[in-house]
């Protein structure tokens, strides 16, 4: 098995799967041709992440880099939910093959994106966010 | 992990038969002679492989001195591609071939238009076939091989070889068949077909892993493509797998006679499973139906989810399948074959490939299509795609 034993456990029994329907921020990342699609609802109240939940289209690595992450972020402040890194996913998870660690990158940006969402309907400031588009030439080409 | 193991992997390899490795084992410890030399425990080893040789020979109605071994059947794939290309480059620089060749026959192709010569790559219909008249177009004047695969390894098309090999018999050019995944498995015959070079490895029909040969009928320029020693009468170098060669003749000699009863069982089962498969919601079947295509193989596509996935929860459940999704493949390319009969990325991804043999019982047919609902149905049930064709944003 390429995989550690957080990983499968985190495949096999993913935390927060799911929609949140009267999610107040949606982050929505990948698309359907590379294989991956990550799409993660926050529930935002008193700038605390009250909950979480996720639905991803991928492989074994995928889902479990967004169960994790919306782990790593369930019941915390925005400003700390936005530290959020992909080498911090991937850590929790004992570590990714080489090969898959774009999935972490895709967990990272897709609660980013969620957050930015949260504050747009909130009529907060975006926050400035980079995206690893070194990782995804590198992944899926140009 | 169940206590059930159910493997349905046998497109990429199968275990050694029992009879195959009985005949092996005397030939590690007893009779370790090397064949090349001049004593006499040596001239038990070089009678072995003539044994072995006249047994691959006579299950593809060749000639004994037309076979030659090799470390595998890729190595048989390189050497045809390689050796033919540059020992006729005189008479041409274009070769023939098509765009569900294996990795083998693709890369060696690419090496070769490195080095100066043009390779046209055929493509195929939606069931995987190549048209022979397509395939007649496609020479020119500079046209010195053709390459097609007799079965494909990943949706089981058998191509129309007999038509293929009196097309360039007629043109005089020569045809190389990659038959890794038909020899043993469906009949193959060197004459009739009029094929010149043929590949073939022993692991892919009971016969151990290391070993492979290459089918070059006589009178065909070569050139070598391991130098050394004068081994294989000095067309391919190293001390030769005497185990491995043994294990192949007799692999091969025991699929070729139980070959016709195999197959009405095999595909038998194959057909259930495809019946059983097709009332999962959106799957869809790639590669033909019925005679064109190989007894073992079925490969689906489910929508809307991922084959890592499915290939993982597959296995905890203890069934063993492959994928050509992007992410079981190491390179995140998705299946050249599948884009190749026209599949969209997206449904591409979420391909499943169940190959059976020997050991494929009733019961395991019955057992994939048991536990296989249960894990589409979870999978869909994460994936926003699914969600997205429930809520209708999606048309399929």
């Amino acid at each position: 098995m390429m995989y550690s034993e957080k990983v499968m456990d985190h495949f096999m029994h993913p935390r927060n799967v799911g929609e949140i329907p009267d999610a107040n921020g949606i982050g929505e990342v990948g698309n359907p041709v590379c294989g991956d699609i990550m799409k993660i609802y926050l529930k935002v109240e008193e700038n605390i992440v009250k909950d979480v939940k996720f639905n991803t289209f991928g492989c074994g690595s995928a889902i479990a880099s967004s169960s994790m992450a919306t782990e790593l972020i369930k019941g915390r402040t925005l400003e700390d939910a936005w530290t959020l890194t992909n080498k911090a996913v991937a850590e929790a998870l004992d570590g990714l093959p080489p090969i898959k660690m774009h999935c972490s990158v895709l967990a990272e940006e897709a609660v980013h994106k969620a957050i930015n969402d949260y504050r747009v309907s909130a009529g907060l400031q975006l926050w400035d966010y980079k995206e690893h588009d070194d990782i995804h030439a590198q992944v899926h080409g140009n | 992990m169940s206590g059930r193991s159910v493997y349905l992997d046998y497109a990429a390899t199968t275990y050694v038969k029992p009879e195959v490795l009985q005949e092996m084992l005397p030939y590690f410890n007893v009779n370790f002679g090397n064949p090349s030399s001049l004593y006499s425990i040596s001239s038990v080893t070089q009678r072995a492989i003539d044994r072995s040789r006249e047994r691959v020979a006579g299950a593809i109605n060749a000639e004994r001195e037309e076979i030659y071994f090799t470390g595998c059947g890729s190595e048989a794939d390189n050497w045809a591609l390689k050796g033919v290309a540059f020992a006729n480059r005189r008479r041409g620089n274009h070769i023939i071939t098509t765009k569900i060749e294996h990795h083998a026959i693709l890369h060696a192709c690419e090496f070769l238009e490195s080095n100066g010569f043009e390779v046209t790559y055929l493509p195929v219909d939606q069931y995987g076939f190549v048209d022979p008249d397509e395939l007649e177009r496609a020479i020119n004047e500079r046209t010195i091989l053709v390459s097609v695969m007799f079965a494909n390894n990943e949706i089981g098309t058998i191509e129309p070889i007999r038509e293929i090999g009196a097309i360039c018999r007629n043109r005089k050019i020569l045809f190389h068949t990659d038959a890794v995944q038909a020899v043993g498995h469906v009949p193959v015959d060197v004459k009739d077909m009029n094929i010149d070079l043929l590949s073939l490895a022993a692991h892919k029909f009971y016969g151990p892993k290391g070993v492979g040969a290459l089918y070059i009928k006589k009178g065909i320029k070569i050139d070598n493509l391991i130098h050394g020693g004068g081994q294989e009468r000095g067309k391919r170098a190293g001390t030769e797998n005497v185990a491995g060669i043994v294990g192949l003749g007799k692999a091969i000699e025991l699929a070729v006679s139980e070959m016709e009863l195999e197959n009405l069982r095999l595909s038998g089962l194959r057909d259930r499973l495809i019946t059983g498969l097709m009332k999962i919601p959106h799957s869809r079947l790639n590669g033909p139906k019925g005679f064109s295509r190989l007894p073992g193989n079925v490969n689906v596509c489910l929508r809307f989810i991922e084959g890592e996935s499915i290939i993982l929860l597959l296995d905890s459940m203890g069934v063993c399948a492959s994928s050509g999704s992007a992410c079981t493949s190491g390179s995140l390319d998705p299946s050249h074959v599948l884009l190749a009969i026209g599949l969209p990325h997206e449904i591409v991804h979420g391909s499943l490939r169940l190959t059976m043999g020997s050991g494929t019982t009733d019961e395991d047919v019955d057992y994939v299509l048991e536990v296989l609902p249960g894990i589409v149905d979870r999978l869909r049930e994460m994936s926003p795609l699914w969600k997205e064709y429930l809520r209708e944003e999606i048309k399929v």
